[in-house]
């Protein structure tokens, strides 16, 4: 196809300059979005490498695999590697750099030269934790509970404490950036109701990251002070108050939940009425239920800390709040299951990944309300109901969020197609593995296994529910390996995209595959209403599969 | 190319807010010394976000400036941070309590 | 007003023309506010990092009221008053220094930025002799510290004086009392620490905006570091205008 040939021919992001400086001190906000791809991803994989272990040590109910305290060193850099140094900055930092200034018709973010910044201190702040556990490691939990983490652990809980600190600051600048960018650098006619749901999640995503994180990083000072200088604020035999702290990491910490997730919504608001073929149902409201989950978050964080010790009457202040924050996440599931409904649905793999997503995050949220439930909590909190709730949400909603936007935007990101049919393989295998790594795990939640024990010999009877886990935590590491090896075949024998393979609306859409530097060779002027479906015609090029 | 610089503040009102500042940070001392029970605190903050508020507007050119997003951004900053305040004075103020 | 979709671009801009105007930009309005509206945005982090402290400071202190009191007292009521006046002399020179630049008058300007360094640099080194206070008075936690003195000079605030004939219930209160006070003083070098850090951090700022002045890359048409410089000063200026009463001034009524 012509067009698509002279499309590769043209200069654009990836071949505008070659030579790793011209990357490594790059400006262009395509550039800065694949630094993060690499780095995430390998995140990802030392993050899954501490899934590993943690899941071969449960196989069996004794203990036998690792000491006590390496396991307390496997669950907590697990889950701080996954939850700061991958879900955090995945999704807006890979696709919200890629693509807010685009969608917007922007050449660039707001503060390119800050958005460069942001990823070397994600780097330093990564290189700081990695050196964290090539000398030790961190075995707190990832929650850093205080006294434990100031006063009797013996790892290295400031080396880790810094670390994050210093990625939060990465999380701010990336907040910042968008918000100015919305905020000042729109096309002309491109109004804020005319913006896609992408941007909408990811501004409300972005005002989390610039009020919450500065709060988990003076809590993470202090708890460095606290170590280094043996103060006693959190100690309870000198007069302080361990939930003080508690107080502090989770005002953050919740609302970070609300981070990993909204950027994933963000996609799917994108992917459905791309693959229905139709408007979104109801745009203000999934607009507006985007801001109030962000507000609504905020206010709910002590219901982690019901069988902490705070009085009865403020958990039920926060339990009320913790259903209430419920209500716009359901709303955006309505509306997405009201988008398909009469629409043209087609099965690719971005849409696979939707229905994963709707299906799964549906029942992580249902379970949170188990949770925010005061009576329920009470035997559940700290049991593995948690851990298959958060799971639930984090990898089938926010990864599988991922893995569905990764694919919707590759051939725009890289100008190939991935191979289709590998792709609704691996989205498959995905979802199978989950179910069967996480839903045991309710279960045995529900039958009382705690988390955070290695060793469950008292009672062996949960062996088979425990070994279900691991075999899908191998099915769904297979599910993962798959993308990332076909993303690579792609770049050199994929099929060459054309500018608009799925035939979506979006400005994105309207420029090559891949873009060039500045985005658009002509600043565009909107005069159109966001995913106008319904008076499109499918070009020719469309690659839907029904 | 906008030759445009903004709304210049006098001097004599960037000095006038500097007199008020001294003298209000004199006054809140002083008035420290004076039994007022319970309200020494609230008098002393009273004092203080006084002496903020002529800081963001005329200083800050708050006042001047056209720009809403500007005020919305500070109240919201402020508004997050009472948030944290109160709810977690939810949990103290009633810890003991029955 | 430039909350609105901007004007479609028109003919390419070189770069000499206006050096300062990034490509992205459309123009240097759009670029001013957005500097602006992206140091706002900076600002309102720093409230919530700020806030964190002072949530913990809030809860101890309606916890542990007189003894927060008594060891708030300690600190010199007059050496914080002048550093806080100190503190708003180098917000006037920033704003004066401003309006310099939104005048074009390049020496005001640069009389005004190194009157703000000097100030920045008085406010810290003042500081410095107040904690070198602190230490010797041994109120530096960990560092050998010891409530002895406070409680010798606030018998009345810390409920002593009531406790003379029970022995038992006297040291129990002067248990409590070391451990009080040196959360208090944990928090106080915590959040004038955090201050001071800002500070100097402001004046490494504006000393590289001071050399810029100084060569004269300011004019009415284009200041934006200054300006976004100095909201950043006077933010510090305002953590400082709570501290002050915050910690200087729980109870100083005369003869407690």
């Amino acid at each position: 196809m012509a067009t698509a040939v002279a499309s590769m021919e043209k200069k654009n992001y990836l071949n505008a300059e070659y030579g790793i400086r011209s990357w490594l001190f790059t400006t262009d906000h395509k550039r800065i979005a694949l630094l993060y791809l690499i780095s995430i991803t390998a995140f990802f994989f030392i993050g899954g490498f501490f899934a590993l272990l943690i899941r071969l040590e449960l196989l069996t109910p004794a203990g036998d695999l690792m000491s006590a305290d390496m396991y307390n060193k496997a669950f907590t850099m697990h889950g701080q590697v996954m939850v700061f140094f991958f879900l955090i900055p995945s999704i807006p930092a890979v696709l919200g750099n890629f693509l807010v200034p685009m969608m917007i018709g922007a050449k660039d973010l707001a503060l390119p030269r800050i958005n460069l910044i942001s990823w070397y201190i994600y780097i330093i702040a990564g290189i700081l934790y990695l050196h964290c556990i090539a000398t030790g490691g961190v075995d707190t939990g990832w929650t850093f509970y205080t006294p434990f983490s100031t006063m009797f652990s013996n790892t290295r809980v400031v080396e880790a404490g810094l670390a994050i600190f210093i990625s939060g600051f990465s999380s701010i600048l990336t907040g910042l950036n968008f918000v100015v960018t919305v905020h000042r650098m729109r096309a002309p006619g491109m109004t804020w109701s005319r913006l896609p749901l992408f941007v909408w999640s990811h501004y409300a995503t972005s005002i989390i990251m610039l009020l919450g994180t500065p709060v988990i990083a003076i809590t993470l000072i202090l708890v460095v002070l606290e170590r280094t200088l043996n103060l006693g604020i959190f100690d309870p035999t000198r007069g302080g108050d361990p939930v003080l702290f508690q107080h502090l990491f989770w005002f953050y910490s919740h609302p970070a939940v609300y981070i990993m997730i909204l950027p994933s919504m963000a996609v799917i608001s994108e992917i459905i009425p791309c693959f229905s073929r139709k408007r979104i149902f109801g745009y203000s409201f999934v607009a507006m239920s985007s801001i109030a989950i962000a507000a609504i978050g905020f206010l709910v964080w002590a219901h982690h800390m019901f069988v902490a010790g705070i009085s009865v009457y403020s958990a039920l202040v926060f339990s009320f709040l913790s259903y209430l924050v419920a209500v716009p996440s359901a709303i955006k599931v309505f509306n997405w299951t009201a988008t398909m409904y009469k629409g043209s649905v087609s099965f690719s793999t971005p849409m696979l990944y939707a229905f994963g997503f709707i299906g799964l995050f549906t029942i992580g949220g249902l379970t949170g309300l188990f949770l925010a439930c005061l009576g329920l909590d009470l035997h559940v909190h700290d049991t593995y109901f948690v851990i298959a709730h958060f799971h639930y949400v984090m990898v089938g909603g926010a990864v599988m969020g991922y893995l569905g936007g990764m694919h919707f935007w590759w051939p725009k990101i890289s100008g190939r197609m991935y191979p289709e049919s590998w792709g609704r393989a691996a989205a498959l295998i995905v979802f199978l593995g989950f179910n069967l790594t996480f839903f045991p795990q309710f279960v045995l939640g529900y039958l009382g296994m705690p988390r955070r024990y290695y060793d469950y010999s008292h009672m062996p009877e949960w062996q088979a529910l425990n070994v279900l886990s691991t075999a899908g935590a191998t099915i769904l590491a297979v599910g993962y390996l798959l993308p990332m090896v076909y993303f690579l075949w792609s770049l050199r024998y994929g099929k060459i995209a054309t500018d608009n393979p799925w035939g979506a609306t979006g400005l994105e859409w309207r420029t090559s595959s891949p873009p060039p530097t500045f985005n658009f060779d002509e600043t565009p002027v909107v005069t159109w209403e966001a995913y106008e479906y319904e008076s499109m015609s499918l070009p020719e090029e469309v690659t839907l599969e029904r | 190319m906008s030759e445009h610089s903004g709304h210049i503040v006098p001097s004599r009102l960037n000095w006038l807010v500097f007199i008020i500042l001294i003298v209000a940070t004199c006054l809140t001392a002083w008035i420290a010394t004076i039994d007022l029970g319970r309200f020494n605190t609230v008098v002393a903050l009273v004092i203080a976000t006084c002496k903020a508020s002529i800081v963001v507007l005329i200083f800050m050119q708050v006042k001047y400036t056209s720009e809403k997003m500007t005020k919305a951004v500070l109240l919201f900053a402020v508004a997050w941070l009472i948030l944290l305040l109160f709810l977690s004075l939810t949990d103290y103020s009633s810890r003991y309590a029955g | 007003m430039s909350d609105s979709p901007l004007v479609a671009e028109h003919a390419e801009h070189t770069e000499h023309d206006r050096p300062e105007l990034r490509h992205h930009f459309a123009d240097e309005e759009q670029q001013r506010n957005a500097a602006s509206l992206g140091m706002w945005w900076f600002l309102g982090t720093e409230i919530m990092f700020f806030g964190g402290m002072f949530c913990a400071y809030l809860i101890y202190r309606l916890k542990y009221f007189p003894d927060f009191a008594a060891a708030s007292r300690s600190l010199s009521l007059g050496i914080g008053t002048f550093n806080t006046t100190v503190l708003i002399c180098s917000s006037l020179t920033v704003a004066q220094a401003v309006r310099a630049a939104q005048m074009g008058n390049r020496k005001l300007q640069v009389r005004m930025l190194l009157l703000t360094l000097v100030f920045g640099l008085a406010f810290l080194g003042i500081k410095t002799k107040e904690w070198g206070d602190k230490y010797r008075e041994h109120h530096i936690p960990t560092f050998d510290f010891s409530a002895k003195d406070l409680m010798r000079d606030n018998q009345h605030l810390f409920g002593l004086d009531k406790l003379q004939n029970d022995p038992q219930a006297l040291q129990k209160r002067e248990a409590e009392i070391q451990q009080h006070s040196q959360i208090f003083f944990a928090l106080y070098f915590a959040l004038t620490g955090m201050h001071a850090i800002h500070m100097i951090v402001g004046v490494g700022i504006f000393s590289v905006i001071t050399w810029m002045a100084w060569k004269g890359r300011f004019t009415p048409g284009y200041h934006t570091p200054l300006e976004i410089a100095g909201l950043y000063w006077h933010f510090v200026d305002i953590v400082w205008i709570y501290l002050f009463p915050l910690l200087y001034l729980i109870d100083r009524r005369p003869g407690a």
